[in-house]
């Protein structure tokens, strides 16, 4: 059988062992810990590197030192760990390195509570961290696509030298499902020649430091370059009946299946219904947002949380049609039935 | 001849002084006539009396400032 | 003639190419420790011919600029995490030497955490710390390491300890951990403890070289800026105010004894990744083996129960099995605020195409192994939908009459089996044999991915064939 069913935070890990990824730094988050246990279970008989750190600072600090060996390295965490993980994160971006981040989201603000939320968004999608920064950000909604998005999250992260996060929810992370590893192909690792491997021939500087104004302002401006091919190749998405469609929903993440389900009813109740779901949070797929604006008479975002991918695609909409929003918060995953009365009224 | 002599490379001496006031024979000071190129008045051998202990070199928070000598037999 | 005997160590680079301005000198104040240090880290190199595998990590503090001078791989770290990310490197390249180097502010304050693991976990470097008593490159405040009384400019009237404690004592604290194997507080003041100094970080190095085990080198050195005394003051400063506070001496030193750490794993991939993976290459099949009939098909199974009753662990199974037919299936267990009322449940989809919300809001087939959890979910449930509920545990009739409604007694009847916790299957054996949804036979295939103790997969089996037994002997 090439399918098993699995949580999609162990899934992550499975992913990531076929990415060629070499070493795991991580501390235990509830509704995260799952993916330091599976990597505890899996990364040594594979040879490979799994240290569970004395903090979340430790842990992206110790991804900062083995990215900067140019090897596939990662760490999960879930909101507050990945508050801690900042500064880090900065510094990574900073030294441009790869690095892959899955951050499993739980209730906040504070201790907040377990229960799957979506308010994260804003601290990973928009840098999070000092300094002008971004990172890549994906966005799975199944068990397969924990897997294959953490698959392709490190590709993405060696192409640009740039930290990619995995933004799931506590539901994304805690479901199982079926997943299919027979289309992933087991890469073989090895050291980028950029990195410090601790050889003759590989006497390089990873920093992030340029004390100089204008060395700094360079620096930046090529990270803003990055930035702007990244824009332009990285955004994915996926469209379920929009064609037709005068409202469109929008979501990600464990959101985005409920909406799914909201479409099929809303279709059964006749109503014009699609749904638009990113892949990539960070970048948004403008264009095709743009092209559904011309074909969509309104937009619903629905998220969990307090209305944070929502100003992203108001910012792309500028105005032209409506963008609506409804959220929930606090771990209170939205229904089908209150997200359908809401779109019927809309409609 | 002096068993050792010592040689500052005064463009690299930050005239700290360390290696003066630690020479246990007091063969090192102040070339008061010369400013090197950071404006500080660099060390410099007098010329005679260096053992070559090493001390002022172990001193010299400068990697390149100081070099030590030992006479060897031709 | 004369020869060179000391010179400039062949491990610093010639011209520091990253250093802006003159690219000959170091960036130090006159008189510094620092520089000191790294000339005894770079002679050690030298002579122990490890320049070329060494990876060196600069932290913040006066010594950022670390990576200016010395010949090696180089990392520049954020405030504190020097050890962390010398950790990080190590760990994916075990055979480079490692030299974690940090000042008091960087190592006994921000960095507390960093340094004692690193430590505590025996990681395979060397940390070299710098003890000047005050926090030089911000312009002199105070350390963790400024002694009671020193005046800094946010000590100004001299460290208070009622306000700020007293000055930390690393050596004492490293010392303490069982991992690291050599621990020594040394001091730049005089001639003699110089050329200990010097032997320290040199013996450090060679410890690592020897994969012997973490080692930690505290040097006590001056500052002469930051306490404004000249230089040669700076020495006697070291010798008068900090040695009498912190003893210069070797704390630990196990190195003798110590065992070489064993050589890392080899890394493993290909075929032997997968195996170790779990993953099977086996050729999918792309028939259905099984029909689910049609009122039962697409189900949206909700099971409730208290915590130890198995209710999550039957989801599982229907899933693992449903799965293992070809469909899609998804399990998603109550989670956050669900929990709240008692119950444990898990929600299980079963489907021909792709699954939406995974969340059964209206269940079509509803398992209540408690009464709670049927007084919670059976108005949840659709009208046609079917409801298995242990009347072992449920003294109630359910209330609706819309719905399809089969007691089975599964804690009794598992209590008779001789094991009560196998009532989650015997209400699995009820649903395979009122519903046909799933085949017995796959089910049996299916025990050993969602059974984890192999020796209880006959009982399983045994409850399974039991409820299936009690649904066709009362036609229910």
């Amino acid at each position: 059988m090439s399918k098993e069913l699995l949580k999609g935070n162990y899934a992550v890990i499975k992913g990531a062992l076929l990415a060629g990824c070499v070493a795991y730094f991580g501390y235990p988050i509830t509704p995260a810990s799952e993916i330091a246990e599976a990597a505890a279970y899996y990364f040594p008989p594979a040879g490979r590197t799994f240290v569970q750190a004395e903090s979340e600072i430790a842990s992206i600090n110790m991804v900062y030192g083995a990215a900067g060996a140019g090897v596939r390295c990662m760490t999960a965490s879930s909101g507050p760990g990945i508050s801690l993980k900042q500064e880090g994160v900065s510094y990574i971006a900073g030294a441009e390195l790869p690095c892959v981040i899955v951050d499993i989201m739980r209730g906040g603000p504070g201790l907040g509570n377990i229960a799957p939320e979506q308010g994260d968004y804003h601290q990973v999608v928009k840098g999070g961290g000092h300094g002008n920064y971004k990172c890549v950000v994906y966005a799975p909604n199944s068990a397969q696509e924990m897997c294959d998005l953490t698959y392709k999250a490190f590709d993405t992260a060696d192409k640009y030298r740039n930290p990619v996060y995995v933004l799931a929810d506590g539901f994304i992370g805690q479901m199982m499902e079926q997943v299919d590893f027979s289309h992933l192909k087991p890469i073989e690792p090895k050291k980028l020649e950029w990195g410090v491997h601790g050889t003759p021939d590989s006497k390089n500087l990873i920093n992030s430091i340029y004390l100089d104004p204008d060395v700094l302002e360079a620096h930046n401006r090529k990270l803003q370059e990055k930035y702007k091919k990244i824009e332009e190749n990285e955004a994915i998405f996926e469209n379920y009946k929009v064609d037709d469609a005068d409202l469109i929903l929008i979501g990600y993440g464990i959101t985005s299946r409920i909406l799914r389900s909201v479409v099929d009813e809303a279709r059964n109740s006749g109503l014009k219904v699609g749904l638009f779901r990113p892949k990539t949070l960070w970048p948004l797929a403008k264009d095709e947002i743009n092209r559904l604006v011309g074909s969509a008479k309104k937009f619903l975002v629905v998220e969990m949380s307090n209305g944070q991918l929502v100003d992203d695609i108001r910012l792309i909409v500028e105005g032209k049609i409506p963008v609506e929003f409804y959220g929930r918060m606090g771990g209170n995953v939205p229904t089908v039935d209150e997200v359908l009365e809401i779109t019927k009224k809309l409609s | 001849m002096d068993r050792g002599k010592m040689v500052v490379n005064s463009d690299e001496c930050k005239g700290c002084g360390l290696c003066i006031s630690q020479c246990p024979v007091g063969c090192i000071e102040f070339d008061n006539e010369t400013i090197n190129k950071q404006g500080y008045h660099p060390a410099k051998y007098t010329g005679s009396g260096c053992t070559a202990c090493g001390i002022c070199f172990n001193v010299c928070p400068e990697p390149g400032a100081i070099t030590v000598y030992k006479l060897v037999k031709a | 003639m004369y020869e060179p005997i000391l010179e400039k160590p062949k491990s610093f680079f010639d011209i520091y190419k990253e250093k802006s301005g003159d690219q000959t000198i170091t960036h130090y104040c006159p008189g510094c420790g620092h520089g000191i240090v790294h000339k005894y880290v770079a002679s050690a190199l030298d002579e122990l011919n490890l320049t070329d595998k060494a990876i060196f990590v600069s932290p913040v503090g006066c010594s950022v600029f670390g990576y200016y001078y010395f010949n090696t791989g180089n990392y520049q770290a954020a405030h504190g995490r020097a050890p962390a990310v010398a950790t990080g490197t190590k760990r994916v390249n075990p055979d480079s030497i490692v030299i974690s180097y940090q000042g008091d502010g960087d190592l006994a304050a921000i960095g507390t955490a960093e340094i004692i693991h690193a430590a505590n976990r025996g990681e395979l470097m060397t940390v070299i710390f710098i003890n000047n008593a005050i926090y030089g490159m911000t312009g002199g405040q105070m350390a963790p390491t400024t002694l009671v009384g020193q005046k800094t400019t946010t000590s100004p009237r001299g460290r208070n300890p009622y306000n700020e404690g007293y000055p930390v004592k690393m050596c004492e604290l490293i010392s303490q951990l069982n991992a690291p194997i050599y621990v020594e507080r040394v001091a730049l003041n005089n001639a003699a403890n110089r050329a200990k100094a010097k032997r320290a970080i040199k013996k450090a190095l060679k410890l690592q070289a020897e994969r012997k085990g973490f080692t930690f080198v505290e040097v006590l050195s001056q500052c002469p800026t930051g306490w404004k005394v000249d230089p040669p003051d700076s020495l006697k400063w070291i010798e008068e105010k900090m040695i009498p506070y912190y003893p210069v001496k070797v704390f630990k030193d196990i190195s003798n004894e110590a065992e070489p750490y064993p050589e890392p794993k080899k890394i493993v991939s290909g075929n032997e990744l997968l195996e170790i993976l779990g993953i099977k290459s086996e050729e999918e099949k792309d028939l259905k083996k099984y029909e689910i009939p049609k009122e039962y098909r697409n189900p949206k199974i909700k099971i409730a129960g208290f915590g130890g009753q198995g209710v999550l662990l039957l989801g599982v199974a229907l899933a693992q099995v449903g799965m293992m037919e070809g469909y899609n299936v998804t399990w998603i267990p109550s989670y956050g605020p669900e929990m709240r009322g008692g119950t444990a449940n898990c929600s299980v989809n079963i489907s021909d195409g792709l699954i939406g919300s995974p969340v059964v809001e209206k269940p079509t087939i509803l398992v209540a192994m408690n009464k709670p959890s049927m007084e919670k979910f059976e108005k949840d449930m659709v009208p046609g939908g079917i409801l298995f509920y242990n009347t072992a545990m449920i003294d109630e009739e359910p209330k609706r009459d819309d719905i399809t409604k089969v007691p089975v007694p599964a804690t009794k009847i598992a209590s008779d089996l001789g094991n009560i916790r196998v009532g989650n299957m015997v209400m699995l054996g009820a649903i395979i044999e009122k519903t046909k949804l799933l085949p017995f036979e796959t089910v049996k295939k299916g025990f050993e991915y969602f059974i984890s103790r192999k020796n209880l997969i006959p009982l399983n089996e045994k409850a399974v064939e039991a409820g299936m037994r009690y649904v066709r002997e009362n036609n229910l």
